[in-house]
């Protein structure tokens, strides 16, 4: 996915469109169950965000135009929530905590050896497109803090070390 | 139903999860179902026990005996020592008490007795998947009677002499709230559970939520019945996996028995709930953004009045609630009101849950009445600083609450007493901060939180939240003087009067209680000087 645009509607020559049809029409059927339910937008997002980790240009139309809103509250409302991303991201997405009970617990340190092994910077993707490392307030995990999240998975009591074997398990 | 001779609970809280609880699961239900005795004992996962950093924990019962730090490793020498032997691996035992669910009496200590569990009635007790474990543990017992034998008025009687208030912040008493609801007239209203849940340190209304979903949805059929609402909304953060799957699951189940749905109990009262799923933002806690949010919106507070209990969800009345207020309602229809004010303090009565986080020896989740002291929850529950470390801050109520000193440690912990100086319960985060860190350090944290969270709808809070964190970070650089310090009081005083929601307006709190109450330390980093040594 390294190569991914944000998608124009029109594919450069010779590149394959991110928005290629077969996505538009998987965005369609995800939308579908909420026609004519703008206040379920949120939701709609979560669908089609999880087909691509995040929601090209294009997607968003189609969002607005199945939930009969117009495109631009589509758009602000994806660049309030953390969680949706307008940009491509990579293939997981490790959310960080900064807050202060993690901070209390060496979070700083655990989040500098993070970005340091996968050579990106907060926000950034790894050059393989493997990771993303976004920030997060508060996991809810406070307990076992420091802790991050990558996709759905939790994992706490965290020193640098643990890193490398905990990132080794995603593809 | 089926007889088994013993009943192995494995934690299932997030961060149990986190700690690998699952893979412990497996193992125990691979080693018990070789040793042959997968009929004699049920292995199940339970909600959160209490000592979350001592993850995975579980209990086996009937003995009730508590494991800690349980690897897979281990799970083998359980399974052969303690159920096909008998004898509990000492070895794994858990160092302290947990009420309720530990039995041991030669292992009794203090801890137990201060601990009070109205609200994790059922928490680590019971299977949160199962709704038969919740009704045999009197579950829908109270929505059975307060719609069948009681009138809406009385259900608010009960809730308003109970003397409930708000659980998630501003201490709003719960009987109060659901009459205005209940007196506006409208064609449609609404109830709302708040498991926004984004204050830092938080993470009851998860481990609620996921330990005991039946407790919410009961508590919501009876604040709909009392107010007249038919529908209700379970607002979850959407980082929240776990809690969204189980609440989901479990109002599948309240609907399969006709708990939801129209005319539960006969009584021609019909109810139902649904999940919405927040994004990522903080604000979104905030009631009328919350609100918004449901609406599909951004998550953008609204000008108050009009309060949602007069025009909330689609401009209808609507009663929102945190988590923990709602966990109560059901125990107190069930008890009354008299039980409920036997526990806590005259203006404060009942239990709080709170979550210790940071430099404490017990970390997790634990319920206490109201009003007893800091230096109790710190020293008696939570055991102490550790490494020999010394107490130094305790932040209460999470980011937006006040940061309380070695002075403050006999202070009860109620509403009015936190208030005098300058804090606040919020949302019962606790964080205990030991002498190895330094308040400026903390502070700068803390302000670059609400930096990063305004939703920068208003200009005092967009622009004064960046400024004070500069400020801060000119203190912590040692290049401060104390016109600075003037300057930040003056606008967080400033965003305090004038912001449009509680996010601006509470910065001041964990900013002035830093002020005033580490001073000395304050101080010398005008000077130059940072006495921890971290700056
Ligand atoms: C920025 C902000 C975030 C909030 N987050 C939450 C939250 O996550 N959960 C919650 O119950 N209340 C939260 N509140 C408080 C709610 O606005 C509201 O007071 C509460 O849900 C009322 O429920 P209660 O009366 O049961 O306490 C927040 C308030 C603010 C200003
Ligand atoms: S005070 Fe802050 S969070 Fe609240 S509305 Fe204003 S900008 Fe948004
Ligand atoms: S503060 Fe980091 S998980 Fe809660
Ligand atoms: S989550 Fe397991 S003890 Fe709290």
């Amino acid at each position: 996915m390294g190569g991914v645009h944000v998608c124009s509607g029109k594919p450069a020559s010779g590149d394959s469109c991110a928005c290629d049809d077969v996505f538009l029409a998987a965005v369609e059927k995800a939308v579908l169950p909420y026609r004519g339910r703008p206040e379920d937008l949120v939701l709609a997002l979560h669908d089609v965000q999880a087909l691509r980790n995040y929601l090209p240009r294009e997607a968003l139309r189609v969002v607005a135009r199945v939930l009969e809103i117009p495109e631009s509250r589509v758009f602000g409302v994806v660049t309030f929530y953390s969680m949706f991303s307008d940009k491509p991201r990579g293939r997981h997405i490790v959310r960080v905590c900064e807050s202060a009970p993690c901070c209390v617990m060496g979070a700083r340190e655990v989040i500098d050896a993070l970005l340091g092994e996968l050579g990106v910077d907060m926000g950034g993707t790894t050059q393989d497109g493997r990771f993303t490392v976004e920030t997060t307030s508060c996991l809810g995990v406070c307990g076992v803090a420091p802790a991050l999240m990558i996709d759905d998975a939790v994992y706490g009591n965290l020193v640098p070390g643990d890193l490398p074997a905990i990132l080794r398990r995603y593809e | 139903m089926e007889f088994y001779r013993a009943h192995v609970l494995v934690c299932g809280g997030s961060p149990c999860v986190a700690a690998g609880c699952r893979a412990v699961r497996d193992e125990i239900i691979r080693s018990v179902a070789e040793a042959g005795i997968a009929r004699e004992v049920r292995v199940i996962e339970t909600g959160c026990l209490g000592p979350c950093d001592s993850g995975p924990v579980m209990v086996v019962y009937p003995e009730g005996t508590v494991y800690s730090h349980v690897t897979v490793g281990d799970a083998r020498e359980i399974v052969d020592e303690h159920l096909v032997k008998g004898r509990p691996v000492d070895r794994l035992r858990h160092k302290g008490e947990i009420p309720a669910i530990s039995k041991d009496a030669d292992r009794r200590s203090h801890y137990f007795d201060i601990q009070k569990r109205i609200v994790l009635a059922n928490v680590g007790i019971i299977d949160p998947d199962s709704i038969d474990e919740y009704i045999a543990r009197d579950g829908y017992l109270a929505a059975g009677t307060a719609l069948t034998q009681m009138t809406p008025a009385q259900v608010i009687e009960t809730l308003k002499k109970s003397g409930l208030r708000g659980r998630g912040g501003a201490a709003f008493p719960t009987g109060l709230k659901l009459e205005f609801t209940a007196r506006a007239s409208a064609d449609q209203k609404y109830i709302i559970c708040n498991a926004d849940e984004g204050e830092p340190g938080t993470f009851k209304d998860r481990l609620i939520l996921e330990g005991d979903p039946h407790r919410v949805i009961e508590g919501m059929i009876i604040m709909g019945y009392a107010t007249g609402a038919t529908r209700g909304f379970i607002y979850i953060r959407g980082e929240y996996y776990a809690s969204i799957q189980r609440v989901e699951r479990g109002i599948q189940q309240a609907r399969e028995m006709g708990l939801l749905g129209n005319d539960i109990f006969g009584s021609g009262f019909g109810f139902d709930i649904e999940v919405k799923q927040g994004a990522g933002a903080y604000v979104c806690g905030e009631e009328t953004a919350l609100i918004e949010s449901m609406e599909g919106k951004r998550g953008e507070p609204r000008v108050k009045p009009p309060y949602p209990g007069t025009s909330g969800l689609w401009g209808k009345p609507t009663v929102v609630n945190n988590v923990e207020t709602i966990a109560n309602i059901a125990p107190i229809v069930a008890n009354g009101p008299d039980w409920f004010r036997q526990f806590g303090t005259a203006s404060s009565p009942g239990t709080k849950v709170y979550t210790l986080t940071g430099n404490v020896n017990n970390k997790g989740l634990i319920e206490v009445p109201m009003g007893i002291t800091l230096r109790q929850v710190i020293y008696e529950v939570g055991g102490g600083i550790p490494g020999g470390r010394r107490f130094k801050m305790a932040q209460t109520g999470g980011t937006a609450g006040g940061c309380l000193s070695e002075a403050h440690l006999d202070i009860p912990m109620d509403y009015e007493s936190l208030q005098q100086a300058g804090s606040a319960l919020g949302s019962g985060a606790l964080l205990i901060i030991d002498d190895s860190h330094c308040v400026v350090d903390v502070a700068a944290t803390l302000l670059h939180f609400f930096e990063h969270e305004s939703c920068g709808q208003c200009t005092p809070c967009r622009e004064g939240t960046h400024r004070l964190s500069q400020i801060v970070g000119k203190i912590q650089h040692l290049q401060a003087s104390e016109s600075d310090i003037r300057l930040a009081r003056e606008l967080a005083g400033m965003m305090r009067s004038s912001s449009l929601c509680a996010l601006g307006q509470s910065v001041s709190v964990p900013l002035f209680t830093i002020f005033d109450h580490f001073s000395d330390e304050i101080l010398a980093h005008l000077e130059g000087r940072c006495p921890a040594g971290v700056c």
